[in-house]
């Protein structure tokens, strides 16, 4: 089982020892200073955030930073609400009319739902690749310059496309067929459009809500290794179900869990948030452990 | 397991003979429409063809069956046809898009809109006939015209054009919209650039379908005062017209044998048009279709 390979990995540097499991019922938020985040400063501070769909909570407390130019995981099982809490980053959430978000989620200091925050402004800094992936029905060059058009952002549009397509590990492969509809690219090539399509507009943060689920092993891993590239320049927070994946990307991991409520209803909360190693070697919460030793979710 | 070594058994005969004769029974179906068709096809063809020549098409209408043609009555359906795409298009496109993109299905203005939309759909035509007379041709004193004819077949085809754009529309995957959203465009660019060019396709089709239930209405045009004999071509919006329905309506009322050859001609005219045209939407159709 991949998880015991990480567990014997010589890469255990576990500063801190053990401390016993607690209930599982209790709900443990590492408070931002418990963990250091590889001594990254935080790019989003989230402090007490909810979401609820018409008035039912999907996640509630969520309290946790996000480290700058880190890759942040956010796992757990299905229903814990991960793709729901990552949506708030770049209000996508916004987009649901049932939907309502509590709390603060700071970005460099500035509430990123205070008054007077436009939607679409967070958008341009914070961008997102989604599950499946999704170019738009035209060329792989417009699929390219329609953000930097949009956002009518200045310079030589050739320029940017190529940038954004080295940036993207994708270059080599379509630069002789740019003005081909970028449907007939692989499944993983079109996720790899898709994030070079978000890199053109010069984000800060890049979102990726489940980005390998539709993808093949070996695509899979060119993702990977693109971003651990792209950490050198970019914050990076990817919502996976892939535990090995996060284990080995990313440099922090949240693991949310989903808490029954009222019958069928189910929250999802954090219970624990660490440096990645910690969490798949020496968890402090037992449903953490359970969960990635495959025993729950 | 039987002895004889069969494992499963086969279809009881009765379980067949039901099966065949169900399947024959909508084979039947299907022969009454298509076959009643194919018969005015060759009954229209037997009659008419003789008569079709290009002096019938570029005379107009005559009172002597020998030099009648159908000049003006074509024009007139062209000119209707365009000037009703110009109308119904855009408008029934904006309403497709607001009720798609824009409006809040929790409203109860929006859903009554939306009931009121398929309802009108519905309506008979020469209901639409009436509005037009009574509003247009009346109410806001256009008279018996072009624009009035035009303005009336709009109403009529609007609603159709309003469902096939919103159909269209919505079947442009969430995936594009936030895909386009996430970049940091705005809901109109996110239209403007993504949905309306991923949907044209469709509404382009559908809008065509829609024309040519306009081409063939003759209920509201006769209503509000289409001229049943013009032999001169519409000089603008405010110009007498007739329609080639309308002609054929008028042919095949003359006690004239003749007359009724003329009206099978004009028939075959009128269905070369219309199959034109939807043979069009439907090369639109397969020319873009889209597996998202």
């Amino acid at each position: 089982m991949p998880t015991e390979q990480i567990m014997e990995s010589p890469e255990q540097a576990i500063t801190e020892s053990p401390r016993p499991d607690r209930p599982t019922t209790k709900v443990e938020t590492r408070r931002p200073g418990d963990a250091p985040l590889g001594r990254a400063e935080p790019i989003f501070e989230v402090r007490d955030v909810g979401v609820s769909y018409d008035a039912n909570p999907a996640v509630r407390n969520i309290t946790l930073d996000i480290g700058h130019n880190r890759i942040t995981a956010l796992i757990g099982p299905s229903g814990c609400g991960k793709s729901t809490l990552i949506r708030c980053f770049n209000r996508m959430n916004d987009l649901i009319p049932s939907a309502k978000v509590d709390g603060s989620i700071l970005y460099h200091g500035q509430d990123l739902y205070g008054a007077g925050v436009d939607p679409v402004e967070v958008r341009k800094l914070i961008g997102m690749v989604f599950q499946k992936p999704n170019p738009f029905p035209k060329s792989i060059y417009d699929n390219i310059a329609f953000g930097p058009r949009v956002i009518g952002m200045p310079g030589d549009m050739d320029g940017i496309v190529e940038r954004a397509l080295k940036r993207a590990a994708l270059w080599t492969e379509v630069k002789d067929r740019l003005k081909e509809n970028a449907y007939r690219l692989s499944g993983g090539q079109q996720q790899r459009l898709c994030i070079a399509r978000c890199l053109a507009v010069e984000p800060d943060v890049i979102l990726m809500d489940e980005p390998c689920s539709a993808l093949d092993p070996i695509a899979t891993s060119r993702i990977e290794d693109l971003m651990l590239e792209l950490k050198r320049d970019y914050s990076i927070v990817i919502v996976t179900h892939n535990m090995q994946q996060a284990a080995r990307v990313s440099d922090m991991t949240a693991v949310l869990m989903p808490e029954v409520r009222d019958g069928d209803m189910t929250v999802g909360h954090i219970v624990e948030y660490a440096e990645t190693n910690k969490i798949f070697t020496n968890p402090d919460n037992k449903r953490t452990e359970e969960y990635i030793t495959g025993r729950v979710g | 397991m039987s002895a004889a070594g069969r494992v499963v058994g086969g279809a009881s005969t009765r379980d067949r003979v039901m099966g065949l004769a169900f399947q024959g029974l909508l084979i039947f179906s299907l022969l009454v429409g298509f076959a009643t068709l194919i018969l005015l096809f060759i009954d229209v063809a037997g009659d008419g063809l003789g008569k079709l020549s290009w002096d019938f098409i570029s005379s107009f209408p005559y009172s002597l069956p020998a030099r009648a043609g159908i000049q003006s009555p074509l024009v007139g359906t062209i000119l209707l046809m365009i000037l009703v795409a110009l109308f119904a298009v855009p408008i029934g496109v904006g309403a497709a898009l607001y009720l798609e993109e824009y409006a809040d299905r929790d409203r109860w203005y929006n859903r009554a809109i939306e009931i009121n939309i398929q309802n009108l759909a519905a309506v008979p035509s020469i209901v639409y006939g009436i509005l037009g007379l009574a509003f247009l041709v009346r109410g806001l004193g256009l008279g018996r015209v072009l624009l009035a004819g035009a303005l009336t077949l709009t109403l009529l085809v609007l609603p159709i054009v309003i469902i096939a754009s919103r159909e269209a529309i919505r079947a442009v995957p969430d995936s594009i919209r936030e895909g386009a959203l996430a970049l940091g465009a705005t809901r109109w660019q996110t239209i403007q650039r993504q949905i309306l060019p991923a949907a044209v396709p469709g509404i382009a089709t559908g809008s065509i379908l829609a024309l040519s239930r306009a081409i063939g209405e003759t209920a509201p045009l006769i209503l509000i005062g289409a001229i049943v004999f013009v032999p001169f071509n519409p000089s603008g919006l405010d110009s007498p017209f007739t329609a080639l329905p309308i002609q054929i309506f008028n042919w095949t009322t003359r006690p004239q044998e003749e007359f009724k050859l003329l009206a099978a001609a004009a028939i075959i005219v009128l269905l070369g048009l219309l199959l034109t045209m939807n043979a069009f939407a439907i090369w639109l159709r397969n020319k873009y279709q889209r597996r998202w």
